[in-house]
C-alpha cells in the first residue's frame, strides 16, 4: 500500500501530518505561520493560513515541475539580403507565438511568480515532428501561415524556428504564498475556507485541480487553471451564489457542496470535464430546520454533514448524475468537523476531545462505515520526553473525569515545554494572543466582522446562560443510542457557571481554527493533541487496510516504517536466530549418529482425489466432467515426484489421461467472468498450442489445486524458495508473474536447450512490466504505473501456506481500465442517433465492434476484479475527441478523427472504467512517481562491479526520463530519482552493460544518451536517432552491445554499425515482424513475445521467442525458438548471463572493448543472412 | 536467508532415536531382542509402535499378550502426550537413545488410559485440535472445516505427510488482520516436580498496551516458580521441541511455529541438569 498522509491543524495552528504506515503525527516543519484550514490532496496542500492568505504546500518530488516556454523566430526571403528580418507589412511579428499573433520576444517571456526558476537559456528546438531539422532548425513554408516542413524548397519564401526554455517550480515542501496581484478592486476578502478536489474530472495530461474558496463576506471564488504543472494557478473568479456561503466541500470528481449562512446547503450541478465550475445551483435543505447545516464534506459518491447541535449525517443516493441526494440519516457521534478522503473514508474531530477520529468499516458497498475511532497516535515532538506507554495510553482516554482532573491539577505544561524543546520561541503555541484580528474569536466577536454560525450558537448560549443548542450532555445522557461503541462515554465535569472558560464552550467557539488562549491553558498543556481541522484528500486508506493509529505503541520504538524498502527480513531478533540454531542443533544431536535406524512411519503414496472440468480434447470442444487424483510417491532417492490422472467417461467407456508432474512446464491460472480454471502445459502441449485446461467450481479450490499442483512440479524439479538472481522472468496478459531458472544450455552456442522446455513457475502478485538484473535486483510495474521492487519472498497471490514464504509478501493492489464503445449512425431526421443501419455493429460494442458490451452488462475482466468507478468517457483515444469525447467517421469500422466533416455518418466514443484487484506478492511500492518502463543494466558475471551501484534507468508515466540513484542489491529499492532533462516525452528506455542507455521518444523517434557511466550517472547531452523510415519506435533494448528496436506495427528492427567509438550506430535493420515485446540480455541473446506462432492446433498470440544463432559475428541470429505462449505479454532475460563454461570463455573475448576474432563454426554458415526475417511471421 | 517455514519442517521432522526392549519378566519363548526405531517427536507412541509391537509379539505367547504399554525409568508412559513431550519431559539430559521399556502384562490402571484402537487417538488428537481452536477462534475455523479436512489432518499426522498435514492445518494458524494474533494462546505446562499434570489457563498473545506477550510473560503468570529470579541462578530448563526458546520470544509467533500438530504449544518445565 503506497504510503499517504493525513493532514490536520490542531488548535494552535500547527500543520501535522500522519503517514498510513506510521504512527506518529509529524510537524509540517515548514510553516512559518500558523494555519486555520488545509485541504490536501495526494500531490499537495492548500491552506489559509492566519494572515488570510492562501497558501499552498507542493510536496517534494525527485520530478521536476517544468513548464516550457516557446516563441518562435520569423524571417521572410528576398532577393536582396536572403532570409532576414524584412517583412511584409501584412506579416507577423518577427518574435511570435506559434499562430504568429501574439508579439513575443525572448526577453519579454517572465516567470510567472517567485516560486520558479528558469533551467536554463533559450535554445533552438532541433527536432521537428521527431526528425532532426538541418542545422539552426529553421522549418519553410511558402508564406505565413502555412504548413511547414524540413526541407527549403525553390518557393520557400517564409521560415521560421522555434526557441524554447524551460522554467522550473522551486518552492516544493515548503508553504509557497499565492501572489495576489490583481486588481486591488476586485481582490478576494479575506478567505475564510477552501477546498481542493475534482483530480478526477480530468486525467493526465489535463491533470486539472479544482481550488474553490469561500471569502469572509461569503462568496464564492474559483481558482482558475490549477494543474500539478502549473501549481498556483492563474487567477481567482468569483462565482456567484444566491446566499451567503460559510463553507465549501469539493470532492475528487464532480461534487461540490457548499454551505449557506443560513443552513441550507447548495449544490453545485453541470461540473464536467468542459466545464469544471459547473453551471448552477440548487438548495437541499439541512435534515431539520431548527439546526441548520454548519459544515459539509463530499467524497465521490458521499456527502457528510453537521448541523449546529454537533450532529453527523449522512446523505443518502448521491451520484454523479444526482448531486443533492435524497435523504439524510443521522449518524452517531458528536463531531466539530468532519472531511471526506480518498476513496470515500472519513475523518471527524469529535467535539468533546478534540480527538481525530477515523470512520471504520467505509467500504464501497457500505459508504456510511461502522464506528468512529480515535486516532491515538501521539505527535513526534511527545515522543521524546513521554516517559512510559502508559502515560501514553492515558492520554489516549480522553473522556474519563480522571484525566480530565489531573489535567486540570498539573501545572503548565508538558506540552509546551516539549513543544518549545523543538522550536525557538516565537512558534510556541501560547502567544497567539499576540497576534490580532480573526485569530481570537472574542475579539472577533466583539467587532462583528467574524460571521460564522458557530459565533451565532455561542452567542445564544452566553446571552442565555444556558447549554442552549450545545448537545453534550444530552448525547451522554441518551444510553439509547449508544453513540461510542469503543470508548467510554462518561459525563464530563462540567464548570458551575457557563463561562467562556467552559471547555466545551470554547471549542464551539473556535470555528477559527484556533483556541482562544489563556483561560484553557491548564487544559490545553495535556498530553494530548487538540485538533481544529483535519483533511483526508491526500490519504489513501484501502478498505482492507491494518492501520496503526488506533494503538499506542511503546515509546521505544522507531517512528514508522514497517514498509521499509530495504531487502534484508526483520528477522534478525536475538529469539529467532536462536531457535534457528537450536533447532539445527537438535537435529543434529538426536539424528546424526542414529540415522540407520528404522523410520517408525512408512513413507507411503499420498492420493489427493477431487472432481473438476475439463476443456476436452475433441471436437465439439466443450467443459466434461471428470475426477482428478494427484498421486504422490517418494523415489528411494527420497526425491518426491507425481502423476495426475483425469478420469473422464467417453461414450459410456471409462477412459483417463495422466500427466508427470515432472514434465509439466508451467501451471497458468486462466481467470474469467465465469470460470475458476487453470491451464497446464508440458512441452509437447506447448509446441501444439493446447494445454490441458481444468476448471473448479470454487475459487479456493482452484488456488487449493494450483498450489499443490505447483508445489508437486516445484517438489519434482527440486526448485524451492528465493527465485535465483539470473531468473528469467514473464508476464501474461493476466497480469501474472511467472519466473524461470535458466539452465547453462539455454544460451549455449550449441545444442541450444529448446525453450519450451523451460519450467515457469508462478510468483504472487500483479504486474504489466517485470525487469531483472543478474545481481538480484528486480523491478516491476502495474497496470496502474505504480513501480514495484522485488523484496526476496516467494508465494504470495494464490500461493498460501507452505508454497508461499512467511516474510516478504506484501499486499499488492493493482487498477486498470475496461473500455466500450458507443457508436451512432447519423440520420437526416434526428441527427446521430443509436439508431443504427440492419448491418451496422452494436450500437455499444467492445472496440472491434464484434461483441456487444453494454455498460450494465459488461462486467469486470474476472472475478478478482472490482469496479472502482463509474463509466465516464475517455478523451485520450489515439485520433482525438471532441467536447463531448466523440469521434467521427465515414463508416464503420474506419479510422476516425476528433473532429465532425461533412462526409462523417458515424461517430463513436470510448467509455472507460476502472477496475481493482488486490492481490498479494513479494513486492513493495516504490512510491511516489508512477512509471512507464523501467530498465536494470545487464550485468555478467565475469564484471566485477561489486561496490558500484546498479544503474537504473526509468521513464514516468508523464514521460520524464529518470535515473535511480543508490541501488544495489542490499538496496533494491535505491534512494531517489535523478531527473533526466527532455524536450518533450519519452516512452521507452534501456541501458546496456557497458551503460549505453538508448531511449524511445513519444514522436516515436529514438535518442541515445552520451557519457553515461557509474561517475556521471545520468550522461550528459541527447543525440537524436532517426527512426526507421516511416515507422514510429515504441520500444528499445540493449544487451552487451546489440540494440533492438521495436515499431508500433511489430516490426523488429536491429541497430547496424554500433561500435565503442560509435555507439550511435548507422542504420536499423529490418529482423522480424508480429513482435510484441523484445529483451536482450547480458550475452546479447534477443528473446521476444510474438504474435501469431503455428502451432498444430492453433496460431498463438503471445509467445515467447528465442533467436537461435546469435553470434559474436552474428549478432542477428538465425531464426526463432518457441516457447510458452498463448497470452504472454512480457519477458526479461537481462539477469541471465549464464551460459555453459565450455563457451563462457568465448563470451569473455567478446566483450565491448575487444573484436570477436573466432574461428567461424561451420553449423554458422547454414545461416543466410535473409532468412532472419523470422518465420514468426504469419 | 532462513524462512520461519523451516521451523515448521524442522519441527514436524524431529526423531527421537529410540531403543525398545521387552520388560524382563515378561514371558517370552526365546529371547528377546531389542528394537531400535526413530520416533517422530510429534505423533503418539501407540500410532508409530505397530513395528515394535509385532517384533516382540513374535516371541511371545499369544495367551501372555495383553494391551501394550510403554514405560521409562518406572514411569509408565501416557499415549495421549505427544511423543516430543514426553522425551523432553523426562529423558532429555539422558543419553540417546532413548530406552523404552515394552509391557505386555500388568497395565497401570492408574496412571494411563487405555488405547483399544487407533480410533481412540484420533478423538483424542481431535478434540485437543477443537480445543485449541475454541481458544484461538472461538472454534470458528475448525467449524467451517469439513469432515474431509479434518480427516486429512489426522492422515497427515498419522502418515506423517508434512504438505498433507499443513495443507490444512495452516488455516488454524490464521487470525484476522486487524488483530495482532489469537484470542488465547493454546498451551499447557509441564512440571515433573508437581503432582498436577499440567498448567492450562486463558492467555492473550497481545497484551492490553499492544505489546506481544513473549514466553516469560506466560511463565510469570501463569509459573512463577518456572522462571529464576533477575539475579538468581537459573533452577529450571524451559523446553519445546527439545529446545529452550529464549524468553523474550513472542507467545504468539512460539504458537504458530513450535505448536505440536494438535495445536497446543506443550512446555516442559524441567529442572537444570546438574554437570
Amino acid at each position: 500500500m503506497p504510503n499517504s498522509v493525513l493532514w490536520a491543524v490542531d488548535l494552535f495552528g500547527k500543520v501535522y501530518t500522519l503517514s498510513t504506515a506510521g504512527q506518529y503525527w509529524e510537524l509540517c516543519r515548514d510553516s512559518p505561520l500558523e494555519f486555520k484550514r488545509v485541504s490536501a490532496t495526494t500531490q499537495c496542500c492548500w491552506g489559509i493560513a492566519c494572515d488570510n492568505q492562501v497558501y499552498v504546500f507542493v510536496c517534494a518530488s525527485d520530478v521536476p515541475i517544468r513548464r516550457r516556454e516557446e516563441a518562435y523566430e520569423n524571417q521572410r526571403w528576398n532577393p536582396v539580403g536572403g532570409f532576414c528580418e524584412k517583412f511584409l507589412p501584412s506579416d507577423r511579428w518577427q518574435w511570435s507565438d506559434v499562430s504568429g499573433l501574439q508579439h513575443r520576444p525572448l526577453d519579454g517571456v517572465a516567470l510567472p511568480s517567485r516560486h520558479w526558476e528558469w533551467e536554463s537559456d533559450w535554445y533552438v528546438d532541433e527536432n521537428f515532428g521527431g526528425e532532426p531539422t538541418e542545422k539552426g532548425g529553421w522549418t519553410y513554408a511558402i508564406d505565413f501561415p502555412a504548413t511547414y516542413t524540413r526541407d527549403k524548397k525553390w518557393n520557400s519564401c517564409v521560415r521560421r524556428r522555434r526557441w524554447i526554455r524551460y522554467r522550473r517550480y522551486k518552492s516544493r515542501d515548503t508553504w509557497a504564498k499565492i501572489p495576489s496581484k490583481e486588481d486591488p478592486k476586485q481582490l478576494p476578502d479575506p478567505f475564510n475556507d477552501l477546498s481542493v478536489g475534482g483530480w478526477e474530472i480530468t486525467d493526465e495530461p489535463v491533470g486539472r485541480l479544482s481550488v474553490w474558496a469561500v471569502s469572509l463576506q461569503g462568496k464564492v471564488w474559483y481558482r482558475e487553471d490549477v494543474s500539478h504543472p502549473n501549481p498556483e494557478g492563474s487567477s481567482w473568479s468569483l462565482v456567484d451564489t444566491p446566499g451567503e456561503a460559510v463553507q465549501i466541500s469539493c470532492g475528487p470528481h464532480d461534487l461540490l457542496w457548499v454551505t449557506l449562512w443560513e443552513g441550507q446547503a447548495l449544490v453545485r450541478e453541470g461540473i464536467n470535464r468542459n466545464s469544471p465550475k459547473g453551471s448552477s445551483w440548487s438548495i437541499v435543505e439541512p435534515p431539520a430546520s431548527e439546526n441548520g447545516i454548519v459544515h459539509v464534506s463530499v467524497g465521490v459518491g458521499v456527502v457528510w454533514a453537521i448541523t449546529k447541535d454537533r450532529k453527523v449525517w449522512f446523505r443518502r443516493g448521491v451520484n454523479s448524475h444526482n448531486p443533492c441526494g435524497t435523504s439524510w440519516i443521522e449518524m452517531v457521534g458528536d463531531m466539530m468537523m468532519v472531511n471526506v478522503g480518498l476513496n470515500d473514508q472519513v475523518w471527524g474531530i469529535g467535539c468533546e476531545d478534540r480527538a481525530v477520529y477515523f470512520r471504520q468499516g467505509v467500504t464501497q458497498s457500505e459508504l456510511s462505515g461502522k464506528t468512529w475511532k480515535a486516532i491515538v497516535a501521539s505527535r513526534e515532538s511527545d515522543r521524546s520526553h513521554s516517559g512510559s506507554s502508559s502515560s501514553l495510553l492515558s492520554a489516549g482516554c480522553f473522556f474519563g473525569d480522571e484525566v480530565r482532573g489531573s489535567g486540570e491539577s498539573c501545572a503548565p505544561s508538558d506540552t509546551d515545554a516539549s513543544l518549545e524543546a523543538d522550536r525557538p520561541g516565537p512558534d510556541q503555541p501560547v502567544p497567539a494572543e499576540s497576534v490580532d484580528g480573526p485569530r481570537n474569536p472574542r475579539d472577533s466577536l466583539a467587532s462583528g466582522t467574524g460571521r460564522t454560525p458557530e459565533l451565532a450558537v455561542e452567542v445564544a448560549g452566553l446571552a442565555t446562560q444556558t447549554p442552549g443548542p450545545e448537545p453534550r450532555p444530552g448525547a451522554a445522557s441518551t444510553p439509547a443510542e449508544l453513540p461510542w461503541t469503543n470508548i467510554d462515554l462518561k459525563e464530563p465535569k462540567r464548570a458551575p457557571s457557563h463561562s467562556a472558560a467552559s471547555f466545551p464552550e470554547t471549542t464551539g467557539l473556535s470555528s477559527l481554527g484556533l483556541l482562544p488562549l489563556g483561560l484553557e491553558e491548564p487544559y490545553g498543556a495535556d498530553d494530548h493533541p487538540l485538533w481544529a481541522w483535519v483533511s483526508g484528500g491526500g490519504c489513501a486508506v484501502e478498505a482492507h487496510a491494518v492501520l496503526k493509529w488506533f494503538t499506542v505503541q511503546s515509546g521505544l520504538s522507531p517512528p514508522v516504517q514497517t514498509l521499509s524498502l530495504s531487502i534484508m527480513p526483520a528477522q534478525t531478533a536475538a529469539w529467532r536466530k536462536q531457535i534457528f540454531q537450536q533447532l539445527t542443533e537438535r537435529t543434529k544431536r538426536e539424528l546424526e549418529h542414529f540415522r540407520h535406524y528404522e523410520q517408525a512411519v512408512e513413507q507411503s503414496v499420498w492420493v489427493k482425489t477431487g472432481a473438476l472440468q475439463w476443456w476436452c480434447d475433441w471436437k465439439p470442444h466443450k467443459w466434461v466432467d471428470v475426477r482428478v487424483a494427484l498421486e504422490q510417491f517418494t523415489g528411494l532417492d527420497g526425491a518426491r515426484d507425481s502423476i495426475l490422472f483425469i478420469y473422464y467417461v467417453v461414450h459410456e467407456e471409462k477412459k483417463y489421461i495422466h500427466v508427470f508432474l515432472n514434465e509439466v512446464t508451467v501451471l497458468v491460472p486462466v481467470l474469467n467472468e465465469t470460470k475458476h480454471s487453470f491451464a497446464l502445459y508440458t512441452s509437447e502441449r506447448t509446441r501444439q498450442r493446447w494445454p490441458v485446461h481444468l476448471a473448479a467450481a470454487t475459487e479456493q479450490d482452484m488456488n487449493d489445486w494450483l498450489a499443490l499442483l505447483n508445489l508437486s512440479c516445484c517438489e519434482s524439479r527440486r526448485v524451492h524458495g528465493r527465485p535465483s538472481p539470473q531468473a528469467i522472468w514473464s508476464i501474461t496478459c493476466k497480469g501474472d508473474i511467472f519466473v524461470s531458472e535458466p539452465s547453462p544450455d539455454l544460451e549455449a552456442s550449441e545444442h541450444m536447450l529448446p525453450c519450451d522446455q523451460m519450467f515457469w513457475r508462478q510468483m504472487g502478485g500483479h504486474l504489466r512490466v517485470v525487469e531483472a538484473n543478474g545481481r538480484g535486483v528486480v523491478w516491476g510495474i502495474g497496470y496502474d504505473h505504480t513501480a514495484w521492487v522485488y523484496t526476496g519472498g516467494y508465494g504470495g497471490g494464490c500461493f498460501q501456506g507452505l508454497a508461499s514464504s512467511t516474510s516478504n509478501i506484501y499486499t499488492q493492489s493493482d487498477v486498470k481500465c475496461v473500455y466500450i464503445y458507443e457508436n451512432q449512425r447519423w440520420n437526416p431526421v434526428t441527427g446521430y442517433s443509436s439508431r443504427g443501419l440492419p448491418t451496422d455493429r452494436y450500437m455499444w460494442s467492445d472496440a472491434s465492434g464484434l461483441h456487444e458490451c453494454t455498460k450494465a452488462g459488461t462486467k469486470p475482466p474476472s472475478l478478482q476484479w472490482t469496479w472502482v468507478s463509474d463509466w465516464s468517457v475517455d478523451f485520450s483515444v489515439p485520433g482525438g475527441t471532441d467536447q463531448e469525447g466523440w469521434q467521427y467517421a465515414s463508416d464503420f469500422p474506419a479510422s476516425y478523427h476528433g473532429y465532425k466533416t461533412m462526409k462523417d455518418f458515424v461517430r463513436r466514443r470510448c467509455w472507460a472504467r476502472k477496475c481493482k484487484l488486490v492481490t498479494s506478492g513479494p513486492w513493495l511500492e516504490v512510491a511516489p512517481i508512477a512509471l512507464g518502463d523501467v530498465s536494470i543494466i545487464p550485468e555478467s558475471p565475469s564484471t566485477d562491479r561489486s561496490g558500484h551501484s546498479i544503474a537504473l534507468w526509468a521513464v514516468s508515466d508523464k514521460g520524464d526520463v529518470l535515473c535511480r540513484l543508490g541501488v544495489s542489491e542490499l538496496n533494491p529499492a535505491g534512494s531517489s530519482w535523478l531527473h533526466v532533462g527532455t524536450d518533450q516525452p519519452f516512452t521507452s528506455v534501456s541501458i546496456g552493460a557497458c551503460h549505453q542507455v538508448w531511449a524511445v521518444a513519444r514522436d516515436g523517434s529514438a535518442f541515445y544518451r552520451g557519457s553515461v557511466s557509474p561517475a556521471q550517472p545520468a550522461g550528459d547531452c541527447w543525440y537524436h536517432i532517426p527512426s526507421p523510415p516511416k515507422q514510429r519506435l515504441k520500444q528499445v533494448s540493449v544487451g552487451q552491445t546489440s540494440v533492438y528496436a521495436l515499431d508500433e506495427n511489430g516490426n523488429l528492427w536491429y541497430r547496424q554499425g554500433v561500435t565503442p567509438s560509435y555507439p550511435q550506430g548507422s542504420s536499423w535493420e529490418h529482423v522480424s515482424n508480429n513482435v510484441c515485446r523484445v529483451s536482450v540480455g547480458p550475452l546479447d541473446q534477443v528473446w521476444i513475445i510474438a504474435n501469431k506462432v503455428p502451432g498444430s492446433h492453433s496460431l498463438s498470440r503471445g509467445t515467447v521467442c528465442h533467436r537461435t544463432g546469435v553470434q559474436p559475428r552474428q549478432p542477428k541470429g538465425q531464426g526463432w525458438d518457441y516457447g510458452i505462449g498463448g497470452g504472454w505479454d512480457h519477458i526479461s532475460v537481462r539477469a541471465n548471463a549464464t551460459r555453459a563454461l565450455r563457451s563462457r570463455s568465448q563470451e569473455t573475448a567478446t566483450g565491448w572493448s575487444g573484436e570477436p576474432g573466432l574461428p567461424s563454426t561451420p553449423s554458422r554458415a547454414a545461416g543466410a543472412p535473409h532468412e532472419a526475417r523470422g518465420p514468426v511471421c504469419c | 536467508m532462513t524462512d520461519d517455514k523451516d521451523v515448521l519442517r524442522d519441527v514436524w521432522f524431529g526423531r527421537i532415536p529410540t531403543c525398545f526392549t521387552l520388560y524382563q519378566d515378561e514371558i517370552t519363548e526365546r529371547e528377546a531382542e531389542p528394537y531400535y526405531l526413530l520416533l517422530p517427536r510429534v505423533s503418539y507412541l501407540t500410532l508409530v509402535t505397530d513395528k515394535v509391537k509385532k517384533h516382540f509379539q513374535k516371541v511371545m505367547r499369544q495367551e501372555d499378550i495383553s494391551e501394550i504399554w510403554f514405560e521409562y525409568e518406572g514411569t509408565p508412559l501416557k499415549w495421549h502426550y505427544p511423543i516430543g513431550l514426553l522425551f523432553d519431559l523426562l529423558a532429555s539430559s539422558s543419553a540417546l537413545p532413548w530406552n523404552i521399556t515394552v509391557h505386555f502384562k500388568s497395565f497401570p490402571e492408574k496412571d494411563l488410559l487405555h488405547c483399544p484402537s487407533k480410533d481412540a487417538i484420533e478423538a483424542h488428537f481431535m478434540s485437543c485440535v477443537k480445543e485449541a481452536d475454541a481458544l484461538k477462534h472461538k472454534s470458528q475455523v475448525i467449524n467451517e472445516m469439513q469432515k474431509k479436512d479434518h480427516k486429512q489432518l489426522w492422515m497427515g499426522l498419522q502418515n506423517d505427510r508434512f504438505d498433507q498435514f499443513w495443507a490444512i492445518n495452516r488455516k488454524l494458524m490464521e487470525y484476522p488482520a486487524e488483530e495482532n494474533g489469537f484470542r488465547y494462546i493454546p498451551f499447557r505446562i509441564y512440571q515433573t516436580t508437581t503432582e498436577r499434570p499440567f498448567i492450562q489457563k486463558l492467555f492473550r498473545p497481545v497484551a492490553a498496551d499492544g505489546q506481544l506477550h513473549t514466553l516469560g510473560d506466560l511463565l510469570k503468570e501463569v509459573c512463577p516458580s518456572a522462571v529464576a529470579p533477575e539475579d538468581g541462578e537459573k533452577k529450571n530448563q524451559v523446553m519445546i521441541h527439545g529446545i529452550e526458546p529464549m524468553l523474550e520470544t513472542p507467545l504468539q509467533w512460539l504458537s504458530e511455529h513450535l505448536s505440536y500438530p494438535d495445536n497446543f504449544l506443550h512446555i516442559s518445565i524441567i529442572p537444570q541438569p546438574t554437570d
